[in-house]
């Protein structure tokens, strides 16, 4: 629904966000390496486009077309054909449906050819297949992603790895990754969002991490529509079940309702996790002779074509074809990853693994390749070695299989009856399915597959040519041609509202129906928990060194915006997670992206990709800021329609003591309201203000069915002072040094729903009234300029002067007090009436048709 | 003498280390106890925290009784030591007959976590001792299967023996008789769906369930 101007706004369509804690950064979009990710996949892409049974390469009748070189196959082996030298033409037209049916192009063949030097196999056609994959290979965005900044002093791990790892001082460690699971969750929502935390929980416990919080940002349709309550309903429940029992606190996201995601929604994930600096470890494999140990759960057959039939297509909106999908969504048991957790835990404390690496989209395959490419060193596979849930799976199945829940570990051979014996203990199983092998003659490491050690060889390819050689494409841009006249159509020019006081109320949810599924408690580290502008973590696990620091974690997107202007869009989602972050009195460190876009082969998406990363580098260069890790997600469309481009960036903040709590969203009765500002004036006829911009407001595009218009400025410098005083000013009273009487009693960023709902939600939470002027009509109510951070403080006069000093604009709006919200002559609403509209508004949606509810 | 606090711990558990981090911040001695033990080590007092013992396959706690460490804490708990269930604890000690009535899906089918009021009923358990009837404490809730419930003669030899520990003031989950909490007829068995471990710090906003784990640990003192 990209440009749905004037679409109707659903009767609540609110974005919400509860937002929580976190730490540490994430990884994966490498700008500078193919980051053949196999995570626990999202949406890759994947030109041919890919019937829904593609990956069944038995529909290619027949054997491979048979090379110089190529590997003897083991017989009856489907898919190692080896045919005989002398095929026909009609084999040859088999092969060429084969490499098209797996989703590779004929240049991409060549490729594969070139390589070898000779034609692959089934086998090896299905392996580069998967790991050519826009979900593993990043092979469209790779290009654009490397103008993102990645370095910084706190940066230890950056992108390319599993997580991103940030060091946040007292010895300890961070690590943070954000990922997608958005196909699988249309089709099988609890499931798909799940093992989206499955996951994303391997990738940081790979860093040595222990996983403590996740945070998930979702956006869904209109929630009048059944499917659409469906799939919320299913994606939190996935996410509650299985985040719950596996035992990582979930502390925040974002909920968000826009006609746009109605045939796709997003579902993100972000995990952080905590390590003693000593302990981490990275994906990789060394010392030929060591061995490769499965862990965890058995091999079956779901999850296969993972990457290449979910993620690397979009839904085309006929009826059954995304139920036609269904078995390709892999099935997650948390009790299995809770002890897996446990046992690489215990092995990497005790030093007992080399490397170690999760299996995730593209399997097998990924992890050893990866493994292997990073070490410079080789690998054999023994397919036959890897424990099967089911009988009669063939090389090909066990090598992509996507199941869930399963590691690979690199070991020393005298160090492997320790390691299964600590396996035993957590009733985690092991087999040695590999062997780390010595680099041939000219330094290249090859990943073999064997059919038992000493067996038939099926497989034979350069590691390397698997997890970082894939394609690189440069694919079109171009700005969609309709955008002059979109943003020409300003909202400006929008009637009043008859009522702005019932445009507020229907702006106001409290996202507490979410998260109240979560546990966001465990670990005893959540000093603010979701709902808040950043979750606050304490920086404590068992095995940490003792610490007085804080993490603060906040994740933001504005699609909306982005629609527009995806530059300046994703800037301001950079700018709003830092901002975020520093009203918890956290120093933002760090950020990971998860970058939410349609279908790559349009070149207006592609453009607006493009875009969105230059606003990227360009936000996290003003605000000093490294990008420590991403998730590219492509192919976000249904019946030819993109969704607007969604960038999800997700903040890591540091707090240097963490002795008493932040003041949070909250007025104190008596004390002054006051706004600090440090965004750009609006330009007006000389001499005069002008008038706010209401462009891609919630305002404009939920009330009034508006997505036009062009949207504020965003001044990154007056940004970075903005976030400089505000995280000063709340540290301060974090660390206990905010005297008997704290300055602050509340602290909220203005963002969604403008000045109004800020207030409003000051108000609601506290249940405590406000009567604030300077707000001289619906513009200045609901327009999203950024740059701007509501306080409520006893001490105005010293907050001023801490402002002036930073060089931000200070205004006292009015004061806290009674039992009303008084904004102006714009609104006047009791607080329990607000409260009531905020706290029913979800319910009212999502409960409404929910089964027997007492 | 500090008092020595046995925690279980089942694959699946999860919340052992933050109750090993509470009694040891009120100045009490922790450890945690593996569910294949049989033998509890002389602690004074044990703990089964919360948590998916077992992944709560088949049903909460449904497997979890049957381990070793099981019929160790029957032993300790038919000699007078103190038992404390914490959630999945509680349904943990249901399951193995130590706790009467059993805990059902909540009251609306969701998984419900927030922080609730308690009111304490009875000073007279492990968990309550000292306690006055009637005091109120915000203690945080986090369970799918909370909904305590029973048939009506327990129900009424719960209420005659004044034998509930602790009811919600806003029932979150649909317990029959507002039931948070519940102790044996020997009064040193308690179960209890809120965490006391996760209201310990003022961070946290509630240090109200120290209220609770120190009671316990006054009822531990070694002798």
């Amino acid at each position: 629904m990209r440009a749905a101007s004037g679409a109707v706004p659903s009767r609540n369509c609110a974005k919400e966000r509860h937002r929580a804690v976190a730490k540490r950064s994430g990884r994966d979009q490498s700008g500078t390496r193919a980051a053949g990710r196999p995570a626990a996949c999202s949406i890759g892409a994947m030109e041919a486009a890919a019937s829904p049974d593609a990956h069944e390469p038995e529909a290619a009748s027949g054997g491979g077309r048979s090379g110089r070189n190529a590997p003897a196959a083991a017989a009856g082996d489907a898919i190692a054909g080896d045919a005989a030298p002398g095929m026909t033409a009609g084999d040859e037209l088999a092969a060429l449906a084969m490499h098209r049916a797996l989703g590779l192009t004929d240049g991409e063949l060549a490729e594969v050819e070139q390589v070898l030097g000779r034609h692959p196999n089934h086998l090896e056609l299905a392996l580069y297949a998967v790991m050519w994959s826009e979900h593993c290979s990043y092979k469209s965005s790779r290009v654009h992603l490397r103008r993102l900044p990645t370095e910084g002093e706190r940066v230890l791990v950056g992108p390319g790895e599993n997580a991103g790892v940030v060091d946040a001082g007292d010895g300890i460690a961070v690590a943070i990754r954000i990922e997608s699971h958005n196909h699988p969750s249309a089709i099988e929502p609890t499931q798909g969002a799940a093992t989206g935390v499955g996951g994303i929980l391997r990738d940081i416990f790979t860093m040595g991490a222990r996983p403590i919080a996740v945070m998930d940002p979702l956006f869904f349709g209109d929630p009048e529509e059944a499917h659409q309550r469906w799939l919320v309903e299913g994606v939190v429940a996935g996410i509650s079940g299985y985040g719950n029992s596996v035992g990582v606190p979930t502390v925040g996201g974002e909920l968000t309702f826009d006609p746009t995601y109605a045939g796709n929604p997003l579902v993100n994930v972000l995990c952080m996790g905590v390590l003693p600096v000593d302990r981490l470890v990275l994906g990789r494999a060394s010392g030929p002779g060591n061995v490769a140990v499965l862990l965890g759960s058995t091999t079956g057959r779901d999850g296969i074509g993972g990457v290449s039939v979910l993620a690397s297509a979009g839904f085309g909106g006929e009826d059954g074809a995304a139920a036609a999908k269904r078995p390709s969504v892999q099935v997650g048991d948390p009790y299995e990853e809770k002890r897996l957790i446990e046992a690489c835990l215990e092995l990497l404390e005790a030093k007992l693994v080399v490397g170690i690496q999760d299996l995730g989209g593209a399997g097998l395959v990924c992890a050893t390749s990866e493994t292997a490419a990073r070490g410079g060193v080789g690998m054999d596979v023994d397919v036959t070695a890897v424990p099967r849930r089911e009988p009669g799976m063939e090389p090909y199945e066990v090598m992509t299989s996507e199941s869930q829940e399963r590691m690979l570990a690199i070991v020393t051979p005298e160090d492997l009856p320790r390691v299964e014996e600590v396996c035993r203990r957590w009733e985690v199983r092991t087999a040695v399915v590999g062997r780390v092998t010595e680099p041939d003659g000219s330094g290249v490491g090859h990943l073999r597959v064997l059919d038992g050690f000493g067996g038939a060889v099926l497989a034979d390819v350069p590691a390397r040519s698997l997890s970082d050689e894939a394609p690189l494409y440069h694919r079109p841009l171009a700005r969609p041609t309709d955008l002059d006249a979109r943003l020409a159509d300003d909202p400006g020019a929008l009637p009043a509202p008859a009522s702005c006081t019932e445009d507020l109320l229907a702006l106001l949810a409290d996202p507490s129906w979410v998260y109240r599924q979560y546990d966001h408690q465990l670990f005893l580290n959540t000093v603010e928990g979701p709902g808040g502008d950043a979750a606050v973590l304490k920086l404590a696990a068992p095995g940490l060194p003792p610490s007085d620091r804080g993490l603060a974690l906040a994740t933001d997107s504005n699609p909306r915006w982005c629609s527009l202007d995806p530059r300046s869009g994703t800037a301001a989602a950079v700018a709003e997670a830092a901002l975020n972050v520093a009203c918890t009195g956290a120093r933002p460190v760090a950020v990971v992206n998860c970058c939410n876009f349609g279908n790559p082969e349009h070149p207006e998406v592609m453009w607006q990709l493009s875009e969105a990363i230059d606003g990227m580098a360009e936000a996290c260069l003003a605000l000093g800021l490294p990008v420590v890790g991403g998730n590219v997600s492509l192919y976000n469309e249904s019946a030819g329609a993109d969704i607007d481009p969604t960038p999800v960036i997700g903040a890591l903040g540091l707090v240097d003591e963490l002795r008493a709590r932040p003041p949070g969203i909250s007025l104190r009765e008596g004390s002054s309201v006051v706004l600090l500002d440090a965004g750009p004036e609006p330009e007006g006829a000389p001499g005069t203000r002008g008038r706010p911009s209401l462009a891609g407001s919630r305002w404009a595009v939920e009330r009034r069915g508006h997505r036009n218009g062009t949207p504020p400025r965003l001044d990154l410098a007056g940004h970075a002072r903005l976030i400089g005083l505000v995280a000063g000013l709340v540290a301060e009273q974090v660390a206990g040094r905010g005297g008997d009487v704290p300055l602050l009693d509340g602290v909220h960023d203005v963002s969604g729903g403008g000045l109004g709902v800020a207030l409003a939600e000051l108000a609601v939470r506290s249940g405590t009234g406000v009567e604030a002027g300077g707000i001289a009509d619906h513009s200045d109510l609901f327009a999203e300029t950024p740059s701007r951070v509501l306080v409520c403080t006893p001490r105005p006069a010293e907050v001023g002067a801490r402002a002036a000093e930073a060089g931000v604009r200070f205004t006292v709006l009015g004061t806290a007090g009674g039992d009303r919200v008084v904004l102006g002559d714009l609104v006047d609403v009791p607080v329990a009436e607000a409260q009531a509209a905020w706290r029913g508004a979800l319910p009212a949606l999502l409960d409404e048709w929910a089964p027997a509810s007492s | 003498m500090a008092a020595r606090v046995g925690v279980v711990v089942f694959p699946g558990s999860n919340c052992e280390h933050d109750v090993v981090q509470s009694v040891r911040a009120l100045g009490a001695e922790a450890e945690l106890v593996w569910h294949h033990q049989d033998d509890l080590g002389g602690v004074d007092a044990v703990v089964l925290p919360g948590g998916f013992a077992h992944g709560d396959y088949l049903r909460p706690g449904a497997i979890a009784r049957f381990a070793p460490v099981l019929e160790a804490i029957a032993r300790f708990a038919a000699d007078g030591g103190p038992v404390v269930g914490i959630c999945n604890g509680f349904q943990v000690l249901t399951e193995a007959g130590l706790l009467p009535g059993a805990l059902q899906k909540n009251r609306g089918l969701r998984f419900v976590c927030e922080t609730v009021e308690l009111e304490v009923a009875t000073d007279r358990s492990v968990l309550t001792g000292g306690v006055a009837p009637g005091t109120r404490l915000r203690v945080p809730v986090n369970h799918f299967e909370g909904n305590y419930t029973c048939d009506a003669r327990t129900l009424a030899e719960l209420r005659d023996d004044d034998r509930v520990v602790l009811r919600y003031v806003d029932n979150p989950n649909g317990s029959v008789d507002d039931i948070a909490g519940v102790c044996n007829a020997g009064r040193n068995v308690v179960g209890l769906m809120p965490h006391p471990e996760r209201a310990c710090d003022p961070l946290l906003g509630s240090t109200d369930g120290r209220v609770l784990l120190s009671a316990l640990l006054g009822a531990s003192v070694p002798c």
